[in-house]
């Protein structure tokens, strides 16, 4: 697997080199994104919304430890049990002795991205214990081996054909079938039973509210719901950033999540878990793995607003054209080509440059996260740890010093257009023209603007 | 008035009848134009790399030479955001610099706000595609972006649209970035050029016979696909659009 | 040291610069005519509404729907549906309810903002209920319309345990090709019931 600096061009150039497929997957996220525009100007006070949000997040993570405290008692107090996770390997350790404790064998998940970051399937399988994935997104790339490619939409990079194919094969569907409306049929079917047969079932936390010790969790299938509220045994898996001071705030951000994400005013479900339910277990996860780490840095720290609603992914034109698994990280896109390098630097580095540095990504998040800037920063952080390739570092070192200099600066001016005017397109254009391979090289006029300019005030 | 022209290095090497579309527009304008011979380039190629050690003495160069003027205009919105937005990264905090930041302004904008023109007198009967580029409108605000929900005043597309006879075309994608990124351009040629060549398919479906951008680093890397890949349309600067005609610069010295 | 000290001691070791909590008490959007809005909302995510003083009673309006007439196995949290044949009392087990055709539950209000139904499981022995039957009748007050989420937390206060989702229409999912399908895991179909204060 190729990773630093030419990781994801080289893995964009394969997924881009099928054309047809690259323009169905750009046309099939830009669609998402119009979605998105739509259901932001229909609610007038949509920029403010996102102001606030963006100050409460703001507000949350300067005073992180009071609030964790406070939901923390207060979700005990309800009866729940809280668990704290220093690292996604204790997170694993913990949430399979609680499903050990219980017996478990057979869990249903709904989507939570927050235990792909921690790997938590393979890990539970390894021990013994079947995970299936509910969300019809997730459970179609987990039936393919797959990790999702899109933190909302985990089966956008997969066609409809394909699906019809993989249930035929394990579902048992008609072959050739394509209709969703048929296939979701069968998935219906097949996941009801897994509802019915787990023995527990684990969901993320789209919000944690402080105030009152509650959990929020939105999603559209209702997976969610028959997953925790049939099997005795819920866990809640939750990063530390997670949290809202109140419960007034949820109606800041169930106002901004759907929106943001699909371009629907609310998820069909946003359920609110207070407490376990009557001869029922709650066991909340809380995971800090990088994140305490990123709230040290003034530059980083903004990116723990993100409520993962995916918008920047579906606005970015590169994550568009070179789809999710070109990231090689649990959350791809803007956001994660900023939480990636945060973990290893190295092996991330071609992240923060797989960005055109349009800046499309930091309007539409809906917590005013400085995406595009944290992007630039992290191109300086990539640079000051010496991460770039010599080859690069020299180039900068040599424009600097031509670039200080007027006449230097003239003189190699000139000579480039001399040479662009002079040497034959079998050289020009030789393969390590990388710019050449699809375009032509701009056209060298014989005289800069200066010399011209100089001229023609040395003729007045 | 008197203004500094601040011209972009490879406006400077490549695109000569840019410049001199700016003074001419700006001389029409009754702005009388210097151009401080001592500059080279505000440092954007290796800030944007992540070489800020390298960015940063072009930055302190670019600070001097222009701490005389009252004005400094350049035909170039990433530049000038540049100067405007990360600057302040490079350089220590200083009155200077905050002069710097105040006085500095791409060329439209200027126009309209500094100069407070309501509109360019002449024609131009062609249909035009204006491609926004990303710098100018998302750091300068030089027109309202269709993912925000509040909306700004449209600066070129205002100048543009008061010239007689010209037809804005519309554009499925109003402003989608044409991949030219800087060294993105290399570092990801693929996607780079996909995006650029669905740019160039949007204006070729919206009738677009001149593309017209207020950077020229966007219509380079367009000007190249449109070159090899034989789209039937041409470049123009906004300026060379403003200024009545592509510059000053005779046909034999050079230009197109 | 615990996890839960080694977390704490690494957030407090590092002193970030406060950022005032903002006032929500702000003029949110206000609808001319919430009720239009709230069925405009509901239809136009797959949900449909029918007003049952029009219809005459809650039997009469029930007795309308497509949904009531072909169920065979329908459980009702709400008084006065003869037909209903699941008595959650009898049901030890969540699980025996999964051939349940229809749910017919309460919602304490509404939201003419996006369509969304406040469901408790307050006196509701299995909370599954509305996602396990295939299909969702729900009755609220007409005049329990808020106008947005904000007035909707203003209502809403959590000072004990219990279980509240907001519902907005029948389960769906896109995840085929973004192709919109109505019935995802969940419900098929959600109706809901606006009742006048006479109802």
């Amino acid at each position: 697997m190729t990773h630093g600096l030419n990781q994801h061009p080289l893995e964009a150039a394969r997924f881009v080199g099928n054309h047809e497929r690259a323009r169905w997957h750009d046309g099939a996220l830009w669609f998402v994104r119009t979605k998105r525009d739509r259901a932001a100007a229909s609610v007038p006070e949509w920029e403010q919304l996102r102001e606030i949000a963006s100050q409460i997040k703001g507000h949350l993570i300067a005073r992180l430890p009071e609030y964790l405290e406070q939901f923390e008692e207060r979700a005990v107090g309800l009866g729940a049990h809280v668990h704290w996770a220093a690292d996604a390997a204790e997170h694993n350790q913990i949430v399979l002795k609680l499903l050990q404790q219980h017996n478990v064998k057979r869990v249903v998940k709904s989507k939570s991205m927050l235990t792909e970051e921690c790997h938590l399937n393979p890990f539970l399988e390894q021990h013994a214990i079947e995970v299936v994935d509910t969300d019809l997104g997730e459970r179609i790339v987990q039936m393919r081996g797959e990790s999702p490619s899109h933190i909302v939409l985990p089966a956008i990079h997969i066609k409809k054909e394909e699906v019809g194919a993989l249930f035929h094969e394990q579902l048992g569907t008609q072959v050739g079938a394509t209709d969703p409306a048929y296939l979701t049929e069968s998935a219906r079917k097949h996941l009801r039973q897994k509802f019915l047969k787990a023995d527990a079932g684990i969901t993320g936390v789209n919000f944690a509210i402080a105030e009152t010790g509650g959990l929020v969790v939105c999603t559209n299938e209702g997976n969610a719901d028959l997953g925790v509220s049939l099997p005795k045994l819920h866990i809640a898996c939750m990063g530390i950033e997670k949290l809202v001071p109140r419960a007034a705030d949820l109606g800041v951000f169930l106002r901004l999540l759907a929106r943001s994400a699909t371009g629907q005013p609310i998820t069909t479900y946003s359920s609110h878990f207070h407490g376990p339910r009557p001869a029922g277990e709650l066991h909340i996860v809380i995971v800090d793995n990088g994140r305490s780490w990123l709230r040290t840095s003034e530059e980083f720290r903004r990116s723990l607003n993100c409520i993962r609603c995916g918008a920047c992914m579906n606005t970015c034109p590169v994550y568009r054209r070179s789809g999710g698994h070109s990231y090689h990280y649990t959350v791809p896109g803007p956001i994660g080509s900023i939480l990636a390098p945060a973990t290893d630097a190295r092996q991330h580095a071609s992240l923060p440059f797989a960005c055109s540095l349009c800046g499309s990504c930091s309007d539409v998040c809906p917590v005013k996260i400085d995406l595009h800037q944290q992007l630039l920063t992290w191109r300086h952080e990539i640079a000051s740890r010496h991460l770039l390739p010599l080859s690069k570092r020299l180039a900068m070192r040599v424009g600097r010093f031509v670039l200080s200099r007027p006449r230097l600066y003239q003189w190699a001016g000139a000579a480039a257009r001399l040479a662009l005017r002079l040497l034959p397109r079998s050289i020009l254009y030789h393969r390590w023209n990388v710019w050449g391979r699809q375009r032509d090289l701009p056209e060298a006029p014989r005289r800069s603007f200066r010399q011209l300019y100089r001229r023609r005030r040395h003729e007045q | 008035m008197h203004a500094a022209l601040f011209v972009p290095c490879y406006i400077d090497q490549f695109y000569p009848q840019v410049a001199f579309a700016t003074i001419d527009v700006l001389g029409q304008h009754g702005v009388e134009v210097e151009f401080p011979a001592a500059q080279t380039c505000c440092g954007q190629p290796m800030a944007n790399i992540g070489c800020s050690d390298d960015a940063r003495p072009l930055a302190q160069r670019f600070l001097e030479i222009f701490q005389p003027y009252t004005h400094v205009v350049c035909p170039s919105g990433s530049c000038v955001a540049m100067i405007r937005h990360h600057y302040d990264g490079l350089l220590d905090e200083s009155s200077e610099l905050a002069d710097l930041k105040e006085k500095t302004f791409e060329l439209c904008e200027f126009l309209t706000d500094v100069l407070e023109i309501e509109g360019i007198s002449g024609s131009f009967p062609h249909r035009v595609g204006l491609h926004q580029s990303c710098h100018g409108l998302r750091e300068l605000r030089l027109g309202s972006c269709t993912e925000r929900m509040d909306s700004t005043d449209n600066k070129i597309h205002r100048l543009l649209e008061s010239l007689e006879g010209i037809q804005l075309t519309e554009l499925r994608r109003q402003d989608e970035c044409c991949g030219f990124g800087g060294t993105f351009a290399v570092s990801e040629e693929a996607v780079s050029t996909m995006m650029g060549l669905d740019r160039l398919h949007d204006h070729q479906e919206a009738g677009t016979e001149i593309l017209t951008a207020a950077d020229m680093s966007c219509l380079m890397h367009l000007d190249g696909l449109i070159q090899r890949q034989r789209f039937p349309m041409r470049v123009m600067h906004v300026a060379e659009i403003l200024a009545g005609r592509p510059g000053s610069v005779p046909a034999t010295e050079g230009g197109r | 040291m615990s996890s839960r000290s080694k977390i704490l001691q690494a957030l407090r070791a590092r002193d970030v610069e406060a950022v005032e909590l903002p006032n929500l008490d702000l003029a949110w959007v206000r609808y001319e005519n919430p009720h239009q809005q709230f069925v405009s909302a509901v239809e136009a995510v797959g949900g449909s509404v029918v007003s049952v003083s029009r219809q005459g009673s809650l039997p009469e309006t029930l007795a309308g729907l497509d949904v009531f007439a072909k169920a065979s196995k329908i459980c009702s949290l709400v008084d006065g549906v003869e037909r209903a044949n699941v008595d959650l009392d009898d049901v030890p087990d969540p699980h025996d309810l999964e051939d349940v055709d229809l749910a017919i539950v309460s919602a304490e209000f509404g939201v003419a903002e996006n369509g969304a139904l406040w469901v408790t499981d307050d006196a509701v022995r299995h909370r599954v209920l509305p996602f396990i039957a295939q299909h969702v009748v729900v009755v609220v007050g007409s005049d329990q319309i808020l106008h947005n989420m904000h007035e909707a937390y203003q209502r809403l206060h959590f000072n004990q345990s219990g279980f509240g989702v907001f519902i907005s229409g029948p389960s769906k999912t896109a995840d085929i090709e973004q192709s919109l399908v109505i019935g995802a895991h969940g419900p098929r179909s959600l109706t809901a019931l606006l009742t006048d204060s006479s109802s």
